[in-house]
């Protein structure tokens, strides 16, 4: 899963962040803080079950789970293990 | 009785909670009929003072017309007061078919719906026609009331930035798989007074099967050339398939809502809309007067007309003053102020010269985007446009930012 944060980090970058935003790293709080609401996480978990071939069940995708790249990226390793 | 001293006291802080973050709101009272020139009493107890209104929804300046007036007490004396009654019990009359009708033939659609006002039609379409199987794509500056919809409905909710097709078209692609695929978007966006590019958002919902909504309550009566709404300005009449709009506004300015477009649609929420199910009927007085409203506005465009050149008139001086504005040509002219102390500030001075415009700022408009909104009507005269004009101008060069860009205003005043 070498560069899984980084996939991540571009995606919410490019989907959520406008263009005079400060940058985000791998820990800065997304929904907590604000950047993402509720909302729109479901595009993020639709772009990473359509990458990585995994299903999220909505009991996984909470908001804790996708508050930073760094949770969110071990939510998908968590799944990516599981499919074989 | 539950309401012991702890209760209230954890109230109590909530409220001074929302005062402290200086988000606190005030009504005024107004003690004269709906107009460009009004009456005010504010702070509470405060002499009345005429004032100017700039930020009222009265776009045709029909909200106090007399042929309007007397037909809403024609239509208290003929269909009396109130139904006492949901319209699928006992709450239909004929004038609200009537009204059903002349809606539909106005706004080019199949069939239409009378709800008890937009913010219900909003409430009720999602859940009425989509399930959990489909996906809502909405923009991400819809109307708050669209959102409370979209969180009622089962189906998936996604968002695009706003009015960025490129970004509409990567959702739509997403989302492919879904069994049924519905837009949505504002008409006209309320605090910024754009446009939606209805055109391209067609031809993308053409490409990917996707249905399309649009909330043109801050449209319908005076946008395109006869004042049909957003989709007539767009060249795209009939290629909507649910617009829902408000008679609270331009139409009149009382109450009510409908939602509008495809038959089976607009059925779906006759069968299923819970605001329209379990909420009263429209009053025969307002339908009585929105009826009236619509042969007006049949009748000629004489009002969108004198609406659109006030509002062309206003940007103008604006622009030459110096005020930094939002680019648009609808009769919604937000003045960029970016921080919320400063709107606030500016709206007081306002009204000490005369001039009722209100200061927006957040979570109402983005953080640092805090604005007056001023909104024209066709009540207005030039003569009212001047004198708004002096009294922005004379604000604007006390508060030092008349020819200033957003960065210089920014440094002065933070956000």
């Amino acid at each position: 899963m070498d560069g899984l944060k980084d996939v991540i980090l571009q995606y919410v970058t490019k989907e959520y962040l406008e263009d005079d935003s400060e940058p985000l790293d791998f820990e800065t709080p997304l929904i907590s803080g604000g950047i993402v609401d509720s909302f729109s996480m479901v595009s993020l978990k639709r772009f990473l079950e359509n990458k990585y071939k995994i299903q999220i069940p909505d009991d996984k995708a909470t908001p804790e789970a996708f508050d930073s790249v760094t949770k969110i990226a071990s939510l998908v390793e968590e799944f990516v293990g599981k499919k074989g | 009785m539950a309401y012991p001293e702890k209760i209230r006291g954890l109230y109590q802080e909530q409220i001074k909670g929302i005062q402290t973050a200086g988000l606190f709101k005030q009504e005024r009272f107004i003690h004269s009929p709906q107009a460009a020139d009004i009456e005010v009493e504010f702070p509470s107890g405060a002499p009345l003072k005429k004032v100017i209104n700039m930020c009222s929804n009265n776009y045709l300046g029909l909200s106090s017309h007399p042929e309007v007036v007397k037909a809403a007490h024609e239509g208290l004396e003929s269909r009396g007061y109130g139904m006492s009654s949901v319209r699928f019990i006992c709450g239909t009359q004929d004038i609200h078919r009537e009204l059903e009708r002349r809606m539909t033939e106005f706004l080019g659609t199949e069939d239409t719906l009378l709800f008890p006002s937009c913010m219900d039609a909003n409430a009720g379409v999602f859940e009425a026609v989509l399930t959990k199987d489909d996906v809502m794509i909405s923009d991400r500056l819809v109307h708050a009331s669209l959102i409370d919809g979209i969180r009622l409905c089962s189906a998936m909710h996604d968002t695009y930035k706003h009015s960025d097709m490129a970004h509409l078209e990567e959702k739509l692609q997403l989302h492919a798989d879904k069994r049924l695929k519905l837009v949505i978007t504002d008409g006209v966006f309320s605090m910024d007074g754009d446009t939606a590019k209805l055109d391209e958002m067609v031809a993308l919902c053409d490409r990917y099967a996707a249905m399309l909504l649009v909330d043109d309550s801050h449209s319908s009566g005076f946008i395109g050339k006869t004042g049909r709404g957003t989709h007539e300005k767009c060249g795209v009449m009939g290629k909507i398939d649910i617009i829902t709009t408000t008679f609270g506004k331009a139409l009149g300015g009382a109450s009510g809502g409908c939602v509008s477009g495809r038959r089976e649609l607009v059925e779906m929420c006759r069968q299923r809309a819970r605001p329209y199910l379990f909420s009263n009927t429209i009053a025969p007085v307002v339908v009585s007067g929105v009826l009236k409203v619509m042969e007006i506005l049949s009748a000629s465009t004489e009002r969108r007309d004198k609406l659109e050149k006030n509002a062309a008139y206003w940007r103008k001086g604006l622009t030459e003053a110096g005020f930094v504005l939002r680019e648009g040509d609808t009769p919604i002219i937000p003045v960029m102020l970016f921080n919320a102390k400063l709107s606030q500030d500016f709206s007081k001075a306002l009204y000490d010269e005369g001039i009722y415009a209100i200061g927006f700022f957040f979570p109402v408009v983005p953080q640092g985007q805090a604005r007056i909104r001023t909104q024209i009507s066709a009540g207005h005269e030039i003569d009212h446009l001047d004198r708004a004009l002096e009294a922005f101008i004379k604000v604007g060069k006390t508060f030092n930012i008349l020819g200033k860009t957003k960065p210089e205003i920014i440094q002065m005043y933070g956000t």
